[in-house]
């Protein structure tokens, strides 16, 4: 008899539909608006450096994927991830080369390194900024306004430094365009050098005047929540953060509120949103148990906080996600989850929610047991002999 | 949703909600035809393997005993069909070993009653002789595990039962043998369900049905009133209770916490509470044989799958050949060489056979086939290294870590495995695997260690 050809694998023998393309697609989908409205305040300066950065990102990906130096491969969209991102967290007039360079470097330094996919300590996009930030110190502080008249057709003019050269300083620019170069500083700069608190509408929809505040946080919450609520996206980091950094900025604004902003100028000024949300909930960087993302969540706020307030950056998003990432195995050591049945409290005969049943049916005796029978609306049908 | 899971109360945490794909659930038991020739493997339950007592040549009528074994935990064999003993020696298995089997070939006029048994009053009888009335009928655990019933019925001297959880959760895709069974064999079931409490002692029953099969809750509501307004026993005896469906719900530990909110303490067995938990299937099988007196030779199977042209619940002859079963279900994916797998059990914790000559034994619920096309998903399914996502921490029942398992097995760090990261609870219900984004054969990794450590701790 002729066997008909069968395979041997093992159990289980079905799988759900998502896979990590499926992920990392759906994180780039809801990186698409926040990018086009990113477009909207700062222009063709704004559109060109996402582009040039997540193409540096794919090329630096392509090069490390093909040459074996690290796993995954370049559609599973992870590469396109950490360019738009470090794109978003890039100032928008950024000389196009230093951007090209930041994503080059998040690519080899952030993820082949460490053997990709999966595998990277730190948040790439974050390693590819630290490293420009450190290299060029008076590009990433120089922010232009939003909305500047007539951004669709003109590039701001340190984009398109060439490379290797360093940029224009944008002041002469503005000036020509009747624009105070003050209006170019961030909520969180002016409120370090000059002590000015932003008002929550400019910093929520980013619509009003000209004030150079980075993406829309309000969106960045609203593509947030399509995430976590399809589950690509863990909502106890992004929680945890926020809550933290409030709480922190709470106690502080409490203590002294002439000295320190109030925590709703904290949470919605800078990057703290976009780390949040984005950079912070990173899977491969970021602890697997529910126990150590809250831990993990809590510890960037905090430091976030603190580095505003207490060092020489008017923002600290970036070193304390960077901070949060090395400590993240720690975390996840030190939260393991409890398995079902390990408890403390396990076995001392105590139920642990609501149920239907008692677990001892010490009352059930046969009189009240009409007690617990559930109750019969009508007469039942007969059952058939 | 697991963001809204925090809020709605559930039956157990975590768990994971394969699709159905209960294509048998409104069709009637159906009888699969009498194969020409069965083979009945010695070895098809947990415990020591019986020995036969018939030779090859002998004439053996249906439910005669043929093989017996005196150790406890073990269970007899009856002859499934009248006819002659063909051989005695080995055959394929489903784990793809040979194992010893006997091999019997019908009469071809026989009628195949059941001619062996009598039937006997066991209205009087004491809990330790349903015991051994239970250990003559061969029962051992139908949903899947083949654990000697009357072994697992069995309480302790220092123990005390008071509850029988009865599972009828079927939590498996595609299997709906206990499903029907529920639904047509009511009476059966609650005869069993009756015994099994005399056995044990036990003063309540307590029936987990999922609510997947409103059907099956109406009929066994149904059918308790009415046996308690005829007297038959105490109302308030026997209860259903509707439990949201869920994948593993049917594995013990999760249907207690379901049942009672109460988690089983880790390596212990449910008699720690004073409950014994059997599945529907073996307690119907159990009210229709202990009063006529008879052996286990038939069993309800789910053929089904999107490979199966006549998909349905079958009672099946013990030791039928797949390929009769196939034949006669119709599987022209089989004929036309294009099937990709053949699963004994449900689609999450079943077996892949590799040779359709495997029997049909006690301890097979189902047999699902799949198509190529079907497998054409996992296949094109890449794996990826774990990028962490946490999906297999929020799946596992047991609250294992298998992200951080995985990472170690592949590392081969078996101690630490099991030491520090608790790899002896994991039950390998698959949850992690079904939602492993990266495609990680979590489960398989698991398996081996635990073999591995098994070996360590036996040498």
């Amino acid at each position: 008899m002729t066997q008909p050809l069968i395979e041997i694998r093992s159990a289980p023998h079905v799988q759900a539909a998502k896979t990590v393309e499926t992920i990392m697609r759906h994180v780039v989908y809801s990186l698409l608006p926040i990018c086009a409205f990113y477009v909207l305040q700062y222009g063709i300066s704004a559109l060109a450096s996402i582009v040039v950065v997540t193409a540096a990102c794919l090329l630096a990906e392509r090069f490390f994927v093909r040459t074996g130096t690290q796993s995954g491969r370049l559609s599973d969209y992870s590469a396109v991830i950490t360019g738009l991102l470090l794109a978003l967290t890039l100032p928008p007039g950024f000389p196009l080369w230093m951007g090209a360079v930041a994503g080059l470097v998040a690519i080899a330094l952030g993820k082949a390194l460490f053997g990709g996919i999966g595998f990277n300590v730190f948040n790439p996009a974050l390693v590819g900024r630290a490293f420009v930030q450190a290299a060029f110190p008076t590009a990433i502080a120089t922010y232009t306004p939003s909305f500047i008249p007539g951004r669709f057709t003109e590039f701001i003019p340190s984009s398109l430094a060439l490379p290797l050269m360093i940029p224009a300083d944008p002041a002469a620019w503005l000036k020509a365009k009747s624009l105070d170069a003050l209006a170019g500083a961030t909520p969180l700069a002016k409120w370090k050098f000059d002590g000015v608190v932003a008002n929550a509408d400019e910093l929520l929809t980013s619509l009003s005047g000209h004030m150079a505040v980075g993406p829309s946080p309000m969106l960045i919450l609203l593509c947030g929540a399509y995430l976590a609520l399809r589950r690509f996206m863990d909502w106890r980091i992004p929680l945890a953060i926020l809550g933290s950094a409030a709480l922190t900025a709470w106690l502080l604004f409490a203590f002294d509120p002439a000295r320190y902003p109030n925590p709703f100028f904290m949470l919605f000024s800078g990057g703290l949103i976009l780390g949040a949300v984005y950079m912070a909930t990173d899977m491969a960087t970021s602890p697997v148990t529910p126990k150590g993302m809250w831990v993990y969540g809590a510890l960037i706020g905090l430091l976030t906080v603190v580095i505003r307030y207490y060092s020489g950056l008017p923002e600290g998003v970036m070193y304390a996600i960077l901070i949060a990432n090395a400590a993240s195995p720690l975390i996840e050591k030190i939260t393991q989850p409890v398995p079902f049945g390990r408890g403390a409290m396990v076995g001392l005969g105590r139920a642990k929610k609501r149920a239907t049943y008692p677990l001892n049916p010490g009352y059930i005796s046969r009189e009240e047991a009409s007690a617990v029978t559930p109750k019969k609306r009508f007469l039942p049908k007969k059952p058939k002999k | 949703m697991k963001l809204l899971s925090y809020f709605r109360g559930e039956a157990f945490q975590r768990g994971v909600h394969p699709p159905s794909c209960k294509l048998t659930a409104d069709r009637k038991i159906r009888r699969l035809p009498f194969p020409p020739r069965v083979t009945v493997p010695l070895s098809q339950h947990i415990g020591k393997t019986p020995r036969p007592i018939v030779k090859v040549g002998q004439e053996v009528v249906r439910g005669q005993p043929i093989a017996k074994s005196d150790e406890w935990l073990s269970v007899p064999h009856h002859a499934p069909l009248t006819g002659v003993v063909e051989f005695i020696g080995l055959r394929p298995g489903m784990r793809g070993t040979w194992i010893e089997s006997i091999v019997i070939r019908a009469h071809p006029g026989a009628t195949q009653e059941d001619l062996w048994g009598q039937p006997r009053d066991l209205s009087q009888a004491t809990g330790q002789d349903i015991l051994q009335a239970i250990w003559d009928t061969g029962m051992v655990g139908l949903g899947g595990a083949a654990f000697p019933t009357h072994a697992k019925l069995s309480v302790p001297k220092q123990a005390k039962v008071h509850t029988l959880v009865v599972n009828g959760c079927e939590c498996e895709p595609y299997l709906t043998c206990d499903h029907r069974v529920m639904v047509e064999q009511t009476d059966d079931l609650l005869a069993g369900i009756r015994y099994a409490m005399r056995a044990t002692g036990a003063v309540r029953a307590i029936i987990g049905v999922e609510d997947n099969k409103p059907d099956a809750v109406a009929t066994l509501r149904n059918a308790i009133a009415w046996a308690g307004a005829g007297g038959a026993f105490p109302e308030g005896e026997i209860h259903v209770e509707a439990v949201p469906t869920k994948y593993p719900q049917g594995a013990e530990k999760m249907l207690i916490m379901a049942l009672f909110g109460t988690e089983m303490p880790a390596g212990g067995l449910p008699i720690a509470l004073g409950m014994v938990v059997s599945n529907v299937g073996t307690l119907a099988a159990l009210g229709a044989l202990l009063p006529a007196g008879r052996g286990l030779t038939e069993r309800v199977v789910t053929i089904t799958g999107p490979g199966v042209a006549r998909p349905g619940d079958y009672r099946v002859v013990l030791g039928t050949p797949l390929k009769f079963v196939l034949d006669y279900a119709g599987a022209p994916a089989i004929d036309a060489m294009d099937a990709r797998q053949v699963i004994l059990g449900g689609p999450m914790m079943g077996q892949a056979i590799g040779s359709l000559d495997v029997p049909i034994t006690k301890g097979v619920s189902g047999v699902l086939v799949f198509r190529r096309e079907d497998m054409q998903a996992r296949e094109t399914h890449q794996t990826y290294p774990c990028i962490k996502c946490g999906e297999c921490v929020e799946s596992c029942p047991m609250g294992l870590n298998p992200s951080t398992l995985g990472m170690l097995a592949a590392k081969r760090e078996y101690d630490l495995m099991g030491e520090r990261y608790f790899l002896g609870d994991c039950f390998e219900c698959g949850c992690c695997t079904y939602v492993c984004p990266s495609n990680i054969p979590l489960v398989q990794q698991f398996r081996v260690a635990k073999q591995i450590l098994r070996e360590k701790a036996a040498a």
